[in-house]
């Protein structure tokens, strides 16, 4: 591992060197075919020498090709990277799981680094027994592993106003979807015993910000985990590392990090999340609050601003995303002339409760503009609004909980535009 | 899982709702009236393996027998929140006057002396009748809605990067402060955990339970129009015009292989351009102190930043700092202090930044920073060993 750095700027240059060659490799395809395709001519490094060996790579990373695809922040949307947020690069993905390290990061006070060892979890409030329970006491109640997508609520917020920001990454990447390993925090509650007034937790966080807010004990009795693991390993410091909860189809900041406290009260807290943020202000002035489902919605992520079509006319696979913290998406509808006439797009992979579903349209392109669009129905029959339709009842300033239908402008050649129409 | 068991503890959950809810305080408790109706919704979860299921019902004891009892001591340590109805609050007090002392020591480098916010940092006060114009400024006076929110969260996590550091009785003067800011209480009104709930903010009725299962639900579970829609299409609005996106190397490199197509398809050769290389790693002997400093750093980031791309914020960047004559960075409003004891030759080092960090206001009489400083030795060390990392 000591020759790292050398390696990383081998690394660099052999990116660049890739990019370059699979231009000139196309480029050059039409010229040279008579000649045959280099890529098949000519000997390969790869085909010729020695590759790593197994202790090259004790964790394992993506290839070099893929140097790229990351998370990515939106410098003048906060004051400090410390308590802000990143973007998960949806357009550079496929099926349905996010793998860990490309899982977007909202913090508000920096990722805490916290020892197993030296964390707690109590349970106090309105029960027979206060409770503290270790990690390893955590290990020994019965796990359950569920697939959901967690939203921030401000997903899209920056587009409430018009089109905004050029890329799926942006508009909608503050989302993730992976496997979770954890405990009902049900059997957490009923170790502690909740008195019959009982009627709302407060999940608090370990880290320097304490993130708090209220939860109804109907939903905490219902499906919420205490996890400990994402996609099999230990969950990423900056995902709460070494718990956190889980709290299915619930708006992202409910899902409390580094979780170190649940109160058990007979009434909501009204902390600063569930007040002065995380409310929704309407038109007229007043403000929706608590709410806490995440509305049905889907994105194209393929072709998108990031991802233009790089091929000419002809075979064409569009693909993305939707989901629903009400339930399923038995079906999403696609448009490439803007609402005009709408397809059913094909839903493939796994169909989980509160999960992120994939869809795709492949279509022949005639390489005229596309107007791309796409609209999930769930398994309640609620069916994804326009932003117009929204707007409508909502107004502009809500920040929260856009919901609405993305529309990709792509141009004759294969450049996509994010853009709203009439 | 028993499905029977289940079924059974939401009903009683939901009597206990009910219930209580008759019981509680209407003007605090809000119970969304679409909760039940969403647990009608609601898909069943997602299920477990037919014979794991069926293994475990057998063997789930009620109670497991796990953990402990916490201590009152232990319960009492972490149980630092507050309700609007005043549970939670510590006994304490503290006047105005005392509140503007400490606000403008601790909270103004990010939040304004008056509450007006510094930079992209929050707005705390003013804000009155915004709420329905096309530029909302929501804050303490004009948004939220109760007191207790704003003791529990001063309490819980600030001053941003030193959370919990502050006395229950400076936090009932900041509260203060804030309130007399937001023209709330008076000059001379001293807070305490006697006379907290007598105050109330004038937003507290604007908030509403989540309404979508009546406004929206009704307009959005529809059939869904599948052909000739409607006759034509405009774009009304491009990202492109607006123009905040932050540069994506790779994505524009994408989309000049795309612009470059021909009419056959063939792809002429795009060069893809890409950022600097990072920073040499640091050599192996001074990591750790490095690694230290920039943990101590944490202390400097709400206001100073450094690396690639650092700017100035509260404070000015640190990049190239040692060497740095005092007050140098240009297009940074430094006070005249500071620009006084850079004419005078201060030039900043590991040394004359130990000496200021140990008393930053004594050191250089008058400076806008209001950061108390640092007199932990090894801190000091480290925090030059980092600060160094970027001086090339």
């Amino acid at each position: 591992m000591s020759d790292n750095g050398k390696t990383g700027g081998a690394t660099r240059r052999g990116f660049l060197t890739g990019a370059m060659a699979a231009g000139a490799g196309i480029a050059a395809a039409g010229a040279a075919r008579a000649e045959g395709d280099p890529a098949i001519t000519e000997l390969q490094p790869w085909n010729q020498y020695l590759g790593d060996g197994v202790d090259a790579r004790p964790y394992g990373y993506p290839s070099e090709f893929e140097k790229h695809v990351k998370r990515r922040n939106v410098e003048w949307l906060t004051a400090d990277t410390v308590s802000s947020v990143n973007f998960t690069p949806l357009h550079e993905l496929d099926g349905i799981i996010t793998p860990n390290g490309l899982c977007f990061e909202r913090h508000h006070a920096g990722i805490a680094e916290v020892d197993p060892a030296k964390h707690r979890i109590m349970i106090n409030g309105l029960v027979d027994t206060p409770l503290v329970f270790t990690m390893e006491d955590l290990m020994r109640f019965p796990r359950e592993n569920r697939v959901y997508f967690l939203e921030c609520a401000a997903n899209s917020g920056m587009e409430w106003r018009g089109a905004q920001l050029n890329g799926c990454q942006f508009t909608h990447g503050m989302i993730h979807n992976v496997m979770y390993t954890g405990v009902p925090l049900r059997y957490l509650l009923e170790e502690a015993g909740v008195k019959t007034n009982g009627k709302w937790v407060m999940p608090e966080g370990a880290d320097a910000s304490a993130m708090t807010r209220s939860i109804p004990l109907e939903k905490a009795m219902d499906d919420c985990l205490v996890a400990f693991k994402m996609n099999g390993e230990a969950l990423r410091p900056e995902q709460g590392y070494p718990v956190r909860l889980v709290v299915p189809g619930w708006e992202g900041n409910m899902w409390v990090k580094w979780l170190r406290r649940i109160e058990v009260g007979d009434q909501p807290w009204h902390h600063r999340e569930e007040t002065s943020k995380y409310t929704d202000l309407m038109e007229d002035g007043k403000a929706r609050r608590f709410t806490w489902e995440m509305d049905a919605k889907s994105v194209i992520t393929n072709p998108s601003p990031q991802a233009p079509i790089l091929h000419s006319r002809g075979r064409t696979v569009l693909t993305g995303v939707a989901w629903s913290g009400r339930g399923t998406i038995p079906r999403v509808d696609v448009t490439i002339d803007g609402g005009k006439n709408w397809h059913q797009a094909r839903m493939d992979g796994p169909s989980f409760d509160k999960s992120m579903h994939r869809f795709y349209y492949e279509f022949d392109w005639d390489g005229s503009p596309l107007l791309l669009q796409s609209r999930a129905h769930d398994s309640t029959g609620y069916v994804q609004p326009t932003k117009d339709e929204l707007r409508a009842i909502r107004g502009e300033n809500s920040i929260y909980h856009n919901n609405g239908i993305q529309t990709w402008y792509v141009n004759e050649q294969g450049i996509a535009e994010n853009v709203e129409i009439s | 899982m028993s499905k029977s068991l289940n079924v059974g503890v939401a009903v009683a959950v939901a009597g206990v709702l009910t219930v209580a809810y008759n019981f509680a305080d209407r003007n605090v408790v809000d119970i969304p009236d679409n909760l039940p109706r969403m647990a009608e919704l609601e898909t069943p979860p997602q299920p477990a393996p037919m014979g794991a299921a069926m293994a475990a019902d057998a063997a789930m004891p009620a109670k497991f027998g796990l953990g402990r009892a916490a201590t009152p001591e232990e319960v009492a340590a972490w149980d630092i929140d507050v309700r609007p109805d005043g549970q939670g609050l510590p006994v304490g007090s503290g006047s105005v006057m005392e509140g503007e002392e400490v606000f403008v020591e601790k909270c103004s480098v990010c939040h304004g002396v008056f509450g007006e916010g510094s930079g992209r940092w929050p707005v705390l006060t003013g804000g009155t009748g915004t709420l329905a114009s096309e530029d909302p400024v929501k804050t303490i006076e004009s948004y939220w809605p109760y007191l207790s929110t704003v003791y529990d969260y001063i309490y819980r996590a600030m001053p941003f990067g030193e959370a919990q550091s502050l006395t229950h009785d400076e936090v009932y003067a900041i509260t203060a402060y804030l309130l007399n800011m937001s023209f709330v209480v008076d000059d001379d009104f001293v807070l305490s955990n006697e006379n907290f709930s007598e105050v109330s903010l004038a937003n507290e009725e604007n908030f509403f339970p989540d309404d979508r299962m009546e406004t929206e639900f009704s307009v959005f579970v529809r059939e869904a129009c599948m052909t000739d829609c409607k006759d034509a299409v405009e774009i009304t609005a491009r990202a492109a015009v607006v123009d905040v996106t932050p540069d994506d190397a790779a994505a524009r490199a994408a989309r000049e292989v795309a612009a470059s197509k021909g009419d056959d398809g063939a792809v002429q050769v795009a060069a893809a351009e890409e950022t600097p290389a990072a920073a040499e790693a640091p050599a192996a002997d001074n990591a750790e102190l490095i690694k230290a400093g920039e943990r101590v750093f944490k202390k400097c980031s709400a206001c100073h930043q450094v690396g690639e791309g650092a700017a100035n914020r509260s404070g000015p960047q640190l990049n190239g700092l040692m060497g740095r004559t005092a007050g140098g960075v240009d297009g940074f409003r430094y006070s005249n202090a500071m620009v006084d004891a850079g004419n005078g030759g201060l030039v900043w080092s590991a040394d004359t930044l130990a000496e200021f960090l140990a008393d930053p206001r004594a050191y250089v009489k008058g400076t806008k920073m209001a950061f108390r400083g640092i007199d932990d030795a090894g801190d000091l060390a480290a925090l030059a060993a980092y600060l160094g990392t970027f001086n090339e």
